[in-house]
């Protein structure tokens, strides 16, 4: 076993070892959560690591594989998590089972987040740089404020929607039938969903979203994507078809959002469009950074700390923000520190030689 | 009338968006760093001025010197804690590490002046009255207007005629090569860190002057429009972020007043992602190509 461990190409066994890992971190989590030894404030935020988990993983792929700076990816999960919401709350009288309705709403939430991916990805991609970065921010507050204009509701003649531009309209204007449901207010956004999601739908997310990312990198696809990140213009002398590959990426990642984003909306009751806003962004693009660009684990590693150190702060109460804050200005200057590094490289290079 | 009072308006808050972009711009052109604590310090010079005038009873002037001490002296030790160490890490480092300083600034604005907004007692009150009380605009609008004209000509001449705005003008163009002319490149970028953070306090007094309300998140918001501003005209071009403040907030406050209150802020992002797919460098911007 372990000699074919050997064998194996390095990044192969990483990967093996990272679909493992979260294997086994899964069924930890769900034998001490069943058994009940979780507080109930760990056992509510294990849903929403698996969507943060899944987010970083999908930003990594358009941050650390692509090379291209997005701010704007929790515009991508906003749109999963709403068209998720609709489809799942449409879907409560023609499919009783909650399983099935939670995989066609993640569906949904990734075909609607490709689609705007499309959209938003051919402009974007021709941009280069901060420009392309800033240009993705403006987009995630659009996609925010639009969201935020819906007004939706069922009932027996379908789906009713109407757009809410100048801000007077209310649920009534929907002129549902009795019996109709309002899924999305407004500003309000979704209120009384029933929260269909399960850890377990959230550790399929999670594994799903590494075998496309990881076997995407290691395609030939992917290598054309690495390639572009390091030189734009040898890759694009050789033939490979820029526009091409950072579309693939791109709307992959956007894709891979959405489906986190469904299953992140179906987790809670009542979800507005404000809570997708810039600070998320930022904050799954801390989980790629802080877990190093283009690795995945360490996107994984990142999403799982930094969502549990806020909430591990807690003790400190008022403090716990700005021990956070710290800690991150911290890390950044530590990871970057030229002595810090000689002396891991050193580390790194004799660890290598022992293996040898 | 009302398009007259609409447009001044938002010529007023242009100004604002203009001083920041203003002290964006520079910092970019020179650190080549996206400064996201930018806004945040504009809140902190808008919190020392309330706290000057408030509880010190201080006259407006002194409260806005204050301010422009206390941000000046905040830029320079923030530039030297947190972005020195890094000038040779990768940009995105630097981007996180500015966020950290954002979420700190704000941290501890929570921690000392609590939540709840405070109400800013406006430099100036009172307002002009045109063709008989039927336009009325704010001392506050006027004062705002030219606080900007006269910080951009001044940085304009800064820039251009000083030994000093040389050596800025060099840094950004190659650090390298400044520095074996005998420019003392980190002095520089140290100077520009003040001048922006100088600038962020003077918008401070004046935003929370026009808009009343200050919280410790006061600051990210009006950071944002700002950075868009500064690209918007050609990030690192200083008539550029003057000209697209302006145009933003005059597109900002058109957009409010006469398609959606809602929209507004997606109406100014998607002119933003118009103008940079024509011209993708900004306004005013230069275009590089790349060399192979």
């Amino acid at each position: 076993m372990s000699a074919k461990l050997k064998r194996m190409k390095s990044h192969t066994r990483v990967n093996l070892l990272t679909y493992l890992g979260v294997t086994v971190l899964f069924v930890v989590m769900f034998y001490l959560q069943s058994a009940g030894m979780l507080k109930r404030s760990m056992a509510g935020m294990l849903i929403p690591i698996c969507c943060y988990m899944s987010m970083a993983v999908s930003l990594n792929l358009t941050v650390g594989i692509l090379g291209e700076l997005s701010l704007g990816h929790a515009g991508f999960m906003s749109v999963g998590a709403f068209s998720g919401i609709i489809a799942a709350s449409c879907l409560q009288t023609a499919i009783p089972a909650a399983g099935l309705r939670l995989v066609i709403a993640m569906v949904v939430g990734a075909l609607f987040a490709t689609i705007t991916g499309f959209v938003v990805g051919t402009p974007v991609l021709r941009l280069r740089g901060d420009y392309l970065a800033i240009v993705t921010l403006a987009f995630g507050e659009i996609i925010k404020e639009l969201i935020n204009c819906l007004i939706v509701g069922t009932d027996e003649k379908g789906l009713h929607m109407i757009f809410n531009v100048s801000g007077a309209k209310t649920v009534e204007d929907l002129h549902l039938k009795d019996g109709g449901v309002a899924i999305i207010k407004g500003a309000q956004g979704a209120v009384g969903t029933q929260t269909i999601a399960t850890f377990f739908a959230g550790y399929v997310l999670v594994m799903i979203t590494l075998l496309i990312v990881l076997n995407l990198k290691h395609s030939r696809a992917g290598r054309a994507i690495m390639a572009l990140r390091d030189n734009r213009i040898a890759t694009e002398s050789i033939g490979i078809n820029v526009t091409k590959y950072k579309l693939m990426a791109f709307v992959t990642s956007a894709a891979l959002a959405g489906a986190a984003g469904a299953l992140y909306g179906l987790n809670f009751s009542s979800l507005q469009a404000t809570k997708f806003n810039f600070n998320t962004s930022i904050l799954i693009l801390v989980f790629v950074v802080l877990g190093g660009l283009g690795n995945v684990w360490g996107s994984l590693v990142a999403a799982a700390a930094l969502t549990i150190l806020p909430e591990a702060l807690r003790e400190f109460s008022d403090y716990r923000m700005l021990v956070y804050a710290i800690v991150l200005i911290l890390v950044m200057l530590a990871t970057n520190n030229p002595k810090l590094k000689v002396f891991f490289s050193r580390f790194g290079k004799k660890s290598e030689k022992e293996g040898n | 009338m009302e398009f007259l009072s609409y447009l001044i308006s938002g010529i007023s808050l242009g100004s604002v968006y203009a001083i920041i972009a203003l002290g964006y711009t520079m910092v970019y052109g020179i650190a080549k760093m996206l400064n996201f604590a930018h806004g945040d310090v504009i809140m902190i010079g808008g919190y020392v001025s309330f706290c000057a005038m408030f509880y010190l009873g201080l006259p407006p002037v002194v409260a806005t010197l204050l301010a422009v001490l206390a941000c000046t002296a905040l830029g320079i030790i923030i530039e030297r804690l947190a972005y020195k160490p890094l000038r040779s890490a990768p940009s995105l480092a630097v981007l996180i590490t500015a966020i950290g300083v954002s979420y700190f600034l704000q941290n501890s604005a929570l921690l000392i002046w609590k939540a709840a907004a405070k109400v800013y007692p406006p430099v100036i009150d009172g307002s002009a009255q045109l063709f008989d009380g039927q336009l009325k605009i704010p001392y506050i609008s006027i004062l705002t207007v030219f606080a900007c004209l006269i910080i951009m000509a001044a940085l304009s001449l800064f820039v251009s005629k000083t030994k000093m705005g040389k050596a800025m003008r060099a840094c950004s163009e190659d650090k390298g090569a400044a520095q074996l002319m005998g420019i003392n490149v980190d002095a520089t970028i140290s100077i520009t860190f003040a001048i922006g953070s100088a600038l962020a306090a003077i918008a401070g007094v004046l935003m929370c002057s026009a808009y009343p309300s200050l919280m410790p998140t006061t600051g990210s918001m009006p950071g944002i429009k700002a950075f868009t501003a500064a690209v918007f005209g050609g990030i690192g071009s200083i008539p550029g972020a003057f000209l697209g403040g302006l145009l933003l907030g005059i597109i900002e406050s058109m957009a409010k007043a006469y398609i959606s209150t809602n929209l507004a802020n997606s109406i100014v992002f998607a002119v933003l992602i118009v103008v940079l797919l024509v011209k993708p460098a900004g306004l005013l911007g230069k275009y590089v190509p790349e060399k192979v």
